[in-house]
């Protein structure tokens, strides 16, 4: 197809290199440096979508990153599927294939059109009012269609296997928006030497020059002044100018989150090329110079294919060299859209008609449009369009001096056209501004909320400080980044004049909907192209009870999703205020949320995807683990070897030989995921007596206790081990998740409240590789290996540590036991640590030495009660309610925890207590979790006493057992209670937790 | 993500940081003198202000140490920090 509305000359487009593309399954001709609005445009194409709730036909509106309707699906191939992309911002390149969403089966043809037929049905908040009843209709029958229908796009099915990037950056001045204004602030701040960043969300810089044909600047034209800025620009080494980046959220302390797009403009990129990045800068001093966007008019069918911004119809011409029409009705009440008339009639465009909603339009624009014989109706409105798949004419009716349109449904002037503009005036883009919570204020004047009060170090400029003149908006960019530079600390230069001529200053805009003389509760004015919202429904929320101009956004979702209020929410909070009865300042606006624009969540994620998601902690014996068949469970960011499964096995007869093994022989077992502290210092014994419940003090070196650890509110915080090395060294274990918990609890107590305490803190975690051997053969497995340490029976006893060396490495060896067995934990540096697992594996070959992992170090800890922090206990067990107050040292005065342990509550008897469970068939495994009842016929709510802390099958008691923690416990044990499951109940016995060798003989074999 | 000043390192972005709770709530001297509402008070009572609140920070992954700090919690800006020490800062109803 030929691009029958390309204009001749002119535009910033490369006539030399023409680009094909597809829409729609449709091939088309477009040139480099289109958009694919533009290209679609020049093609003749206005119809691109079909909106969301209605399923109306709709046309490309606006020029820019503001269009509600013209959103479409772009794709390589179904992996870099993207959706709901604005056509005003895809760059068109060689073989772009993209889609209209939203139809079906296609975009002339839609059965969502139905939709329409049935908007009565359909008003502002229906999903909360019209299918409730009968109640399961909802998610049976309408929900589903409702899904069908609605939404915009689809997802990609494929993983996304393109790259993103993420980069930090700080600068002195970053200026956000690179038109006029911005460009300006960058000269000045550049100027001064400070580091600029300047970013802005278009192709090219240069904002609303890139569509200036008229104006000079210090006597070049606009574009040419443009060029040698941006040429001035790129020699500074000091500014980085980001183009198609988006500045897109403002956080708190100048953080400022910027989206690049590097690839998708390209027609073949590098596919090791990052496809976005995400800029996360922090600024000293932030400009804002991100500038104003037309408002629509809000009158009946104002959303017809062919209804555009003027200033959008502008950008197409001056920028793109496109007509949009044939022949346009210019519908305005700002001086702008006499500019866009001009301009189309210059170009060879029609127009027919402006209406103006003014009563007497006046000024040079408005003179000239006169002088050029376009036909200027003033007071006059649009009661009405015509045309399915395009405006084909536009009713136009006389506003009274009361402001109202003579009435009837056919009164005024029906004006043929294919092209109606349409300009409410400019709302400044406030966005970014708001999000870093700084005020706005309304300006009577202007009608917008301007920025007032920042609550960062940022400076607005330009359109979206309400300064629109281009001489205006030059001199407020370079004062804004003069100011910033000093502020930031560099140099101010001095203050650039900018002379400006050939640029007009305009006037003018409204609010709200228009007069239209028609029953306004038929007529559909939209406010929200992108959500379907219209006046009709922001009056029918203000009717239904609504107030807040927050719940009237969320109970219309005018300003919802990507739109962001960008083009509804002046004209929306306009008719509200109406409707309210209140001035609108008072009724004020909604508050805007970051991204100003979608942001794919590609470029949020970055390279944290896959095994980069979260960082994998592997231990050093963990490709031993892995290289023998182990079955790994992640436990934290820990992977841990679950079990080593042999030919044929299954976990069940893995874990029951391995439990066998440990019991009858000699298991080996990598413990290097313990945390471990090293607390070092003439005070640690004293330290250590304040964080425990246990007394260290008599404990001599050589000498290794269980320590129990509470937070201040008296409750079970974390276990381990505790050795000491000597009067002054101890070595500290928690549990693998509580390490950095462990860790800076105690650095508070020692940096905020024992200050003089001479204690040092260090993490040896990742220090100490941890091979725990444990049976009653481990003693002899591991003699042998032993250098500088007697391990007999009598020299080395239970809970007793030495400096040793084992297979020749420097060690601590440990005999500790959570098996129950005799034990031996050898904590050797890090890096020997599989060496030395693998000289203890060859030592013990004659033994049947077996490696377990950590399903059968639970099974084992379980059959000898011994409990898991976070496991038995969860936040609210005490050192009693876990059988552990035994280990409370009775002569100390004071430890953390200690003196919630004496409120009366603490020793209530009905608190819950662990014990054992034995259920009635020996062959059922509870599940951890159930809750245990005394009668499971009392009528709901059952009174629950308690619940499953543990449950497994014992190899070694040939049986299921478990743990629980039930009220009063350890009085109940011999009776009978019920865990209730699905279906059935399972009765269960309370016992004595320690199911195995309650006499711990064994420990000391 | 909040710019904050470690009185040892300078500013540092929050991420490095870790919140300690409200500041100047010394532990008891002798917990065991205190009746259970006293105790009950200083576990769990804070001035939750709107407005300057001071409160603690560590710079967890930093230099590691605590600190005290004045923060405007509607702001979320910072008005000082200080080490351990020195003059505490005072804000909240404290």
């Amino acid at each position: 197809m030929s691009e029958a509305f390309r204009t001749r000359d002119g535009g910033r487009i490369d006539r030399t290199r023409p680009r094909s593309f597809r829409f729609d399954g449709v091939g088309y001709q477009g040139l480099a440096g289109d958009t694919l609005a533009s290209a679609l445009l020049a093609n003749g194409v206005h119809l691109v979508g079909r909106s969301f709730k209605y399923h109306r036909p709709r046309g490309v509106v606006a020029a820019g990153s503001d269009e509600p309707n013209a959103l479409v699906g772009v794709w390589r191939d179904e992996a870099s599927y993207a959706p709901n992309l604005r056509a005003t911002q895809v760059e068109l390149y060689e073989g772009l294939r993209a889609e209209s969403q939203n139809r079906s089966p296609s975009l002339r043809f839609d059965r969502g059109a139905m939709a329409g037929l049935l908007a009565p049905f359909l008003p502002a908040g229906f999903y909360y009012k019209t299918f409730l009843w009968p109640r399961r209709a909802w998610a049976r029958f309408w929900e589903p269609r409702i899904r069908a229908m609605a939404g915009l796009g689809r997802a990609p099915t494929l993983p996304d296997r393109d790259r993103y990037a993420q980069t930090y950056a700080h600068c002195d001045v970053l200026v956000v928006g690179g038109g006029p204004a911005g460009i300006a602030a960058a000269l000045a701040a550049a100027a001064g030497h400070a580091r600029v960043i300047l970013c802005d969300e278009q192709a090219e810089l240069g904002g609303s020059l890139l569509a200036e044909t008229e104006a000079t600047i210090d006597g070049m034209a606009a574009q040419a002044w443009l060029a040698e800025a941006l040429a001035r620009l790129a020699r500074e080494p000091r500014v980085r100018v980001l183009p198609r980046t988006t500045g897109f959220g403002y956080f708190a302390h100048n953080f400022v989150g910027l989206a690049e797009r590097l690839t998708d403009h390209l027609a073949e990129p590098d596919p090791q090329a990052p496809r976005e990045r995400l800029w996360q800068v922090r600024a000293r001093e932030v400009v804002l110079a991100t500038g104003a966007l037309e408002r629509p008019l809000v009158f009946p069918e104002n959303d017809r294919p062919g209804i555009m911004l003027a200033d959008a119809a502008r950008t197409y011409l001056r920028r793109y060299g496109v007509k949009p029409g044939s022949r346009a009705v210019v519908a305005t009440a700002h001086d702008g859209a006499y500019r866009a008339a001009l301009d189309l009639h210059r170009a060879g465009v029609a127009v027919a008609a402006v209406a103006d909603l003014r009563p007497d339009p006046e000024g040079p624009l408005v003179e000239a449009a006169r002088a050029a014989g376009i036909a200027i109706r003033p007071a006059t409105a649009i009661a009405g369009t015509k045309g399915r798949l395009r405006v084909r004419s536009a009713r136009l009716v006389r506003i009274g001096a009361e402001g109202e349109a003579g009435g009837g449904a056919s009164a005024g002037e029906t004006v043929g056209c294919d092209l109606l503009l349409m300009s409410g005036g400019f709302t400044p883009s406030v966005h970014l501004f708001s999000q870093s919570r700084g005020q706005l204020a309304f300006d009577p004047v202007s009608a917008a909320f301007l920025p007032a009060r920042p609550a960062e170090r940022c400076r607005s400029a330009g359109a979206c400080r309400g300064t629109f003149g281009l001489a205006a908006a030059l001199i407020e960019g370079y004062a804004a980044g003069e100011a910033a530079s000093a502020a930031a600390g560099r140099g101010g230069a001095p203050g650039l004049g900018f002379a400006v001529t050939g640029a007009i200053d305009t006037r003018g805009g409204t609010l709200g909907a228009t007069p239209h003389g028609r029953d306004a509760a038929r007529v559909k004015a939209f406010v929200d192209f992108q959500n379907d919202v219209t006046a009709k429904d922001v009056k029918l929320a203000v009717r239904e009870g609504f107030r807040s101009i927050e719940h009237i956004k969320r109970y219309t979702t005018t300003g919802m999703a990507t739109d962001q209020g960008k083009s509804s929410n002046m004209n929306a909070l306009a008719i509200a205020a109406v409707a309210l009865g209140r001035p609108l300042p008072e009724v004020g606006l909604t508050t805007f949320r970051m991204p100003y624009t979608p942001v794919s969540f590609g470029a949020f994620a970055g390279f944290a995807r896959g095994e980069l998601f979260d960082p994998l902690r592997r231990t050093p014996i963990d490709p031993w683990a892995e290289a023998a068949g182990a079955v790994f469970e992640e436990v934290g960011q820990w992977r841990r070897a679950r079990y080593f499964p042999r030919e044929g096995e299954d976990m069940h007869q893995a874990v029951g030989r391995e439990v066998r093994a440990v019991r009858q022989g000699v298991g080996i077992f990598d413990g290097s995921t313990l945390g471990k502290i090293e607390v070092v210092g003439p005070d640690a014994a004293e330290f250590l007596n304040r964080m425990y419940v246990n007394a260290w003090s008599k404990l001599a070196p050589g000498r290794c206790r269980y320590g129990v650890m509470l937070r201040e509110d008296g409750f079970v915080m974390d276990d381990g081990v505790v050795g000491r090395m000597a009067p002054d060294r101890f070595h500290v274990t928690t549990t693998t998740g509580g390490a950095a918990r462990v860790l800076a609890t105690m650095e508070d107590y020692l940096q905020t409240e024992w200050a003089d305490l001479d204690v040092w803190l260090t993490s040896t975690s990742e220090q100490w590789a941890v091979i725990a051997l444990q049976g009653p053969r481990a003693r002899e497995v591991l003699a042998p290996l032993v250098a500088g340490a007697d391990i007999g029976r009598e020299a080395f006893p239970h809970m007793s540590v030495r400096a040793c060396r084992v297979a020749g490495v420097e060690a601590r060896l440990f005999r500790v036991s959570f098996s129950g067995e005799l034990g031996f934990e050898v904590n050797v540096p890090a890096d020997y640590g599989r060496a030395v697992w693998e000289a203890i594996l060859r030592a013990g070959r004659g033994f049947g030495i077996t490696p377990y992992g950590t399903e059968t170090m639970h099974v084992l800890r379980a059959e000898k009660g011994y409990i898991i922090v976070g496991q038995e206990t969860d936040g609210t067990a005490t050192p009693d309610d876990v059988g552990l107050s035994g280990l409370i040292g009775r002569t100390k005065k004071d430890f953390v925890g200690a003196r919630s342990l004496r409120r009366a509550a603490m020793a209530a008897p009905d608190r819950k207590q662990l014990v054992g469970l034995l259920t009635e068939d020996p062959r059922e495994v509870l599940q951890e979790g159930a809750q245990i009842v005394a009668n499971p016929q009392t009528p709901a709510p059952v009174p629950m006493l308690g619940h499953v802390t543990s449950a497994y099958h014992s190899p070694t008691l040939e049986r299921s057992i478990a743990l629980a923690m039930v009220r009063g416990g350890r009085a109940r044990i011999g009776e009978v209670l019920f865990v209730p499951m699905p279906g059935r109940v399972v009765k269960v016995s309370l016992c004595d937790p320690v199911f195995f060798d309650r006499e711990g003989v064994r420990l000391d074999g | 993500m909040l710019l904050i000043p470690c009185p040892w390192c300078g500013l540092r972005p929050e991420i490095e940081f870790s919140y300690g709770g409200e500041a100047n709530i010394a532990r008891p001297a002798d917990p065991a003198a205190l009746t259970d509402e006293e105790w009950g008070a200083f576990l769990y009572l804070r001035t939750n202000p709107k407005g300057r609140h001071a409160e603690r920070w560590r710079h967890a992954n930093g230099c590691g140490r605590f600190f005290n700090a004045v923060r405007d919690t509607v702001s979320d800006f910072f008005e000082t920090t200080t080490k351990p020490g020195e003059l505490p800062p005072s804000g909240g109803k404290s």
